[in-house]
């Protein structure tokens, strides 16, 4: 076996210390370091590959079998990708086509695995051994030596001497990264406060509720009771560019309940009207969108953390991790009977960030 | 531990043994048919086809009610502290709550649940018309709605906005607060699912034809037969119910194939 350079006397697998280790253990007079005694190896145990030719030829016939197997998975999979093409418009012929290559690739793959721990196992030679563990550090005269290159190189290249050349290579490693951080702060908000857009959405004064997704305002009237609306504002559905953004911050759940059910705090009487009540659907947990509501219990599920907000009584939390009641979007009516909103949200919608007010 | 058997006597003792797996075998076979045998039993509906407007039906109904439903709901519907008021509930949700057996109630719970169905079609019919003459509600849907024959992108479309969070996007169902739940969508006829949006069963909110048009509950209808009749493009689905199932089967199987393939490279050969 070969030695490295840390000059540990190495030990050839079939020359283990265990034998030794056995008898030094065994003395009377001499205190072993370590209570727990190394039993050495277990008597060798021949296999029946070793005793037997008749399976010694059978496990080898196993194993170029299995090798012969994975040249027949990769040939199959091969005709599978021919066989069976994905046809648009069918997902039946997607789920074909995975099938067969995959089990193809599968039979190639571990067949060639079984084979060679098969071969590994009943064929090849199998002598135990030990490899002993070698110490860390090194030789004194290999880390003389280390040092003595290190010196040599400073000399040869004047890194030390030359300090001018040194400075200026160490500036420029560090300037070198910058251009990353301009880059990464790029794909963020650039032209505007990302606090703002957190705390703003599209929801101003006289903005149709509509439905969502075809953009259809409601009237009250077609809000009859025990009914749920999913909301988006008026104009977000005609939106090109950020449509998605803004529909994550403005989106809004319309209940109506019996009048009677509500305790509202005096303060916000004037933002339902009639029993109808808007709150955001944006969970003030993480984010998850909150709209699975009981027609009876009034209780409001959110499915990702089974926060649950009573719609009775402003959303309060009565379950779950959220820690803040879902914010409630003030809502009138128009001259022609559609509903509307009063102003925005009167708080940041969504969860908790750093700068939230 | 030294002594070696030969191959032959090995073999000898292996072939007057049962296979250790047999017993497990048996005992899913048997309940795979006790399981078939009662969904055969179970699965029993009929359509009605009685006349609903008729004055004889109307009395029928009436009959029928006072002797089943009347103990909860009040000899003259108007509701007491065990069942709510049926007046201007509609022909539609008796059709919806009797037709799929969830009323009469067997117990007072969470929520009623689907049982097998307690009334004939013609005795469903009777109530349902009952009930319809006692106020104005939500009627039984016409069958050109029921037909299966919409805009299964658009209908799928609503269904992930208005039904999808409480029903799983596949229709699988999912759980509620309390001990209620959205029931499985899966094998619900088309009258049956419609007249669930209409009249709001149990915890379900309401959606009227001003929030999902009758065209649309046609469309959504369409993707949930749909969604039924081709199998999934993925193979198998296990129940459509997402990460928990999904997780579930990839840490039993997965990881345990990995470990017994562990323990098989690092056993010592024979």
């Amino acid at each position: 076996m070969a030695k490295d350079d840390n000059g540990a006397e190495h030990v050839t697998a079939a020359d283990s210390p265990g034998a030794q280790l056995a008898t030094s253990a065994a003395s009377t007079a001499v205190v072993t370091r370590d209570a727990l005694v190394n039993p050495g190896f277990p008597p060798h145990r021949p296999r029946i590959t070793d005793l037997d030719h008749k399976e010694e030829r059978k496990a080898e016939r196993a194993v170029y079998t299995l090798f012969y197997v994975s040249i027949v998975g990769s040939v199959f999979a091969i005709a599978a990708y021919m066989a069976f093409p994905i046809v648009a418009e069918d997902p039946g012929s997607v789920r074909l086509n995975n099938l067969f290559i995959g089990l193809g690739l599968s039979l190639a793959l571990l067949a060639i695995g079984i084979g060679a721990v098969h071969w590994g196992k009943a064929l090849m030679s199998d002598h135990e051994g030990v490899d002993e563990r070698h110490p860390v550090r090194g030789t004194e005269p290999v880390r003389a030596r280390a040092v003595e290159i290190f010196q040599q190189a400073n000399e040869e290249s004047g890194f030390g001497r030359r300090t001018l050349i040194r400075n200026s290579l160490i500036g420029a490693l560090v300037v070198f990264p910058l251009p990353a951080v301009v880059l990464f702060r790029g794909l963020g908000p650039m032209d505007q406060d990302p606090v703002a857009l957190l705390n703003e959405t599209m929801w101003k004064k006289g903005v149709r509720l509509t439905m969502d997704p075809s953009g259809i305002p409601i009237k009250a009237a077609d809000v009859t009771l025990g009914s749920s609306f999913h909301v988006i504002p008026e104009g977000l559905s005609e939106m090109e560019h950020g449509r998605l953004e803004e529909k994550a911050k403005a989106a809004v759940l319309l209940i109506r309940m019996d009048p009677a059910d509500l305790i509202e705090s005096d303060d916000r009487k004037s933002w339902s009207y009639q029993g109808i009540v808007a709150y955001s659907k944006i969970c003030t947990h993480v984010g998850c969108p909150v709209a699975l509501y009981e027609q009876h219990t009034h209780h409001l599920l959110c499915p990702c953390h089974q926060s649950q907000f009573d719609v009775e009584n402003h959303c309060k939390v009565i379950f779950g991790p959220a820690k803040r009641a879902l914010p409630q979007l003030p809502i009138a009516v128009d001259a022609e009977g559609y509903l509307i909103a009063q102003s925005d949200f009167t708080e940041p919608v969504g969860p908790s960030f750093w700068e939230r007010a | 531990m030294t002594t070696i058997k030969t191959p032959r006597a090995r073999r000898a003792r292996k072939a007057g043994r049962r296979h250790p797996l047999a017993s497990v075998a048996l005992i899913a076979i048997g309940l795979l048919f006790t399981g078939g045998a009662y969904a055969a039993f179970s699965t029993s509906t009929a359509i009605a086809t009685t006349d609903a407007s008729s004055q004889q039906t109307i009395a029928q109904g009436e009959k029928l009610f006072a002797a089943n439903c009347a103990t909860c709901h009040g000899l003259s519907a108007q509701g007491s502290s065990e069942g709510p008021s049926l007046i201007g509930v509609g022909a539609a949700s008796v059709d919806f709550q009797v037709g799929t057996g969830r009323m009469p109630m067997q117990m007072q719970g969470p929520q009623a649940q689907k049982k097998p169905v307690q009334f004939t079609a013609e005795q469903t019919a009777a109530l349902a018309a009952y009930v319809a003459s006692l106020a104005p509600g939500p009627a039984i849907p016409a069958a050109e709605l029921l037909d299966s024959a919409g805009d299964s992108a658009n209908g799928a479309e609503l269904f992930r906005i208005n039904c999808a969070m409480c029903h799983n996007v596949a229709g699988a169902g999912g759980a509620l607060t309390e001990g209620k739940f959205a029931p499985a969508i899966e094998n619900v006829s088309a009258q049956h699912i419609y007249e669930a949006m209409i009249t709001g069963p149990q915890n379900m909110p309401v959606f009227n034809d001003m929030n999902i048009t009758p065209e649309d509950k046609r469309d959504i209808i369409t993707y949930l037969k749909y969604v039924e009749d081709n199998p999934s493009p993925g193979g198998l689905a296990l129940g459509s119910l997402g990460p928990v199932a999904e997780g579930l089967f990839i840490w039993i199987f997965g990881l345990g194939a990995i470990v017994a393939l562990t323990v098989w490279i690092t056993a010592k050969s024979n």
